[in-house]
């Protein structure tokens, strides 16, 4: 299947820092940072955009809603 | 409309209907089982909601939900079943949901009897449930006040958003008396812009009871305070009997006990000796004004209960603590006879300075 | 580009309170994804708990009451009595519907009240700290069983579902997790089957949602998932009870 551009977004001031999306993305996509956000959390981000195959399992174990994904308009695939 | 002869139980559950109290739970216990029982064939008949829950807990609680979501609804139960409702009436109150309790007071505390009480008063007056709150209590003395007293309670408890309580005791339940239903005719109700009705086109409303912001909760304390001061001023009701002549003695008591009272001055007239007697028909709020001023005229009052004296010391600080008040009262189930008050009045008069005028 | 995932208009834009890796918020989310997807929200009004969820009807963005504890299908049943137009559903945890609140969840279920019922197992009392629920495991350390649940002294843990469905009236009963994407994946066609249920007005329903608690297990949120697969879920299984499709089969006339 031919990869189709994907935009993940996570709102770092929402994240707790759970991590849970990190280990939920079967393609490494996204990782912690080293920095905190403004609640005090290591908060998660994207280290690999190219890499995510918009399966959305970062933004379904995420318990705070924290995280958006888009894609290019064709090739949508509707759960 | 003609009067009907209705067993009081039946008598409200029609009354209710009439009020457009359309939803009703309940749970069963004696002396008020009629009700449910009257109303599981009449209200499928007027098209309303009749559910036999599985506790008075579970009761108390559909109360507090169908209240929230802005349908007129209702309960009646007796001392053991009203205890267990007391947990939903704290949250009733706290979040200002309109219910209508009828409490066909049997004799207690515990399980105690299925006779007719009025042990339930500190109850129904002073709080029950936990936290600050007051419910509006209505107390009837007759089968046809009681069916009266219904549409005012739906109207005031969602003038008010507050809970009502119907007090009667054991015989405005079981005793049989002609009732007329009247039409009732109240100024328009505000709309309840505040009920969980589906949020379309509105904000979302939360019918809650939780304030964890300390002045938040203080606010509503204080909001819920305005209601019961201006209820004190616009909902006190009360009759008087004997007080249009002079009277030696005022007697203060409420129901079915009024009633044996007007008996016993009945009888007291006629051997010469004038009692008048002030029957608090609202015990929240309490007549306490006009007690005080009817106290002016006599050397003591006395008040006469089904129970170890519980309105007493409402009485006495309606008369502010200026004249003696006395207590007369059986209790367990055992209804005063008219003779009993007669005599109690009696030794009264006689031990009292001034005895007979 | 075309957003595929975001958060549905039924959940409000406030911060939640729980704990990281909480997954009330799953949970939470799920339902307002459902609602939006039926087109419910407008007409819907949510029983929350006594319990960490307390709060949500600051997360819902619709209608909500505030039940006492144990209490919400008793409210539920009122409100879906007055009004059955509305869409009703309870939010409830472990120590809220197992303990406090068995008779109204039972009763409510057996008398087929028309809403939905979620139910959270996180096997441990939340809000309070972290005691002893109905649902805790064997051996589970908690604050009140600092020795682990000792089965000799206060029985095992409840399995709501099998309890319900043991009842003729209960129309759709299904435990499902929300920790790991293929679970929250049939957690959600779950939800929805229950509110379609309800939408069409055919049954109650009742999904019960095993959850973590990484602050009261001790673990972080990564273990907390683990542990649900490796302690919940083999007592707790994660299947389908009862649906009105499947209505026969596992009664015992």
């Amino acid at each position: 299947m031919a990869r189709k551009k994907s935009k993940v977004t996570i709102d770092r001031n929402r994240c707790k820092g759970c991590e849970l999306c990190v280990h939920a993305c079967p393609k490494g996509v996204l990782a912690m940072s080293e920095e905190i956000n403004e609640k005090g959390y290591f908060f998660a981000q994207v280290k690999n955009q190219d890499d995510c195959t918009a399966c959305r399992f970062c933004a379904m174990v995420c318990p705070d809603v924290a995280i958006e994904i888009a894609v290019e308009e064709a090739g949508v695939s509707q759960e | 409309m003609a009067k009907v002869l209705m067993k009081g139980n039946e008598a409200i559950g029609e009354a209710g209907i009439r009020a457009r109290g359309l939803c009703y739970f309940c749970y069963p216990i004696t002396p008020q089982s009629e009700v449910a029982e009257y109303l599981s064939k009449r209200m499928p008949e007027a098209g309303g909601v009749f559910l036999q829950g599985e506790s008075e807990v579970a009761v108390s609680n559909m109360l507090y939900g169908a209240a929230g979501a802005g349908v007129r609804c209702w309960t009646s139960s007796s001392g053991p079943g009203i205890s267990l409702m007391m947990e939903a009436l704290a949250y009733i109150a706290a979040a200002e949901l309109p219910v209508v309790i009828v409490n066909i007071v049997r004799c207690g505390p515990g399980l105690g009897g299925i006779l007719p009480s009025q042990s339930d008063y500190r109850q129904a007056v002073k709080g029950g449930g936990h936290g600050d709150y007051q419910c509006l209590v209505y107390a009837p003395a007759s089968v046809q006040e009681a069916v009266d007293l219904m549409p005012l309670a739906f109207d005031r408890a969602e003038r008010y958003r507050n809970p009502v309580l119907i007090i009667g005791d054991g015989m405005i339940g079981q005793m049989m008396e002609p009732v007329e239903f009247k039409e009732h005719k109240f100024p328009p109700l505000p709309p309840k812009d505040w009920a969980t009705t589906g949020c379309k086109g509105r904000k979302p409303n939360v019918v809650n009871s939780l304030y964890l912001d300390p002045y938040a909760e203080e606010k509503l304390n204080l909001r819920m305070v305005a209601k019961y001061e201006k209820m004190k001023k616009e909902e006190v009701r009360c009759e008087e009997y004997n007080t249009d002549k002079p009277y030696q003695a005022l007697l203060v008591a409420y129901g079915t006990t009024a009633r044996i009272c007007r008996t016993a001055i009945h009888k007291l007239g006629e051997e010469g000796i004038h009692v008048a007697l002030l029957r608090p028909i609202t015990l929240f709020p309490f007549p306490r004004q006009r007690i005080y001023e009817l106290a002016q005229k006599v050397d003591w009052v006395m008040s006469v209960e089904m129970s170890t004296g519980q309105m007493v010391e409402d009485v006495e600080l309606s008369v502010r603590c200026e004249k003696p008040v006395h207590f007369f009262g059986r209790t367990g189930g055992v209804v005063p006879a008219p003779e009993e008050v007669v005599e109690a009045v009696k030794k009264q008069l006689g031990a009292g300075k001034g005895g007979q005028a | 580009m075309k957003t595929i995932f975001k958060r549905p208009e039924a959940l409000a834009e406030t911060p939640t309170h729980y704990c990281p890796g909480c997954t009330h918020g799953v949970a939470h989310r799920l339902i307002a994804e459902v609602l939006d997807e039926l087109g419910l929200r407008e007409r819907t009004v949510g029983i929350v708990p006594v319990g960490c969820s307390v709060l949500a009807f600051n997360y819902f963005n619709f209608d909500c009451q505030e039940a006492s504890h144990g209490r919400a299908p008793a409210v539920a049943t009122g409100i879906k009595r007055g009004r059955p137009d509305l869409i009703v559903f309870t939010y409830q945890g472990d120590g809220d519907l197992a303990s406090i609140g068995m008779a109204e969840i039972v009763h409510a279920a057996n008398r087929g009240e028309k809403f939905t019922a979620v139910f959270i197992n996180n096997a441990v009392y939340g809000m309070t700290g972290g005691q002893m629920a109905p649902t805790t495991m064997p051996g589970q350390v908690t604050t009140t069983c600092p020795a682990g649940r000792d089965v000799e002294q206060v029985g095992y843990p409840i399995r709501m579902c099998e309890l319900l469905a043991s009842l003729r009236t209960p129309g759709f009963v299904e435990r499902v997790a929300v920790h790991q994407p293929k679970y929250i994946i049939k957690a959600k066609r779950a939800l929805k089957k229950a509110f379609q249920y309800q939408a069409d007005n055919r049954c109650f329903s009742f999904v019960e949602c095993l959850s973590t608690c990484p602050t009261n297990w001790g673990l972080t949120p990564l273990k907390a998932v683990q542990w649900v697969d490796e302690t919940m879920i083999p007592y707790y299984p994660v299947k389908n009870f009862k649906s009105p499709e499947t209505e026969g089969e596992g009664d015992a006339d």
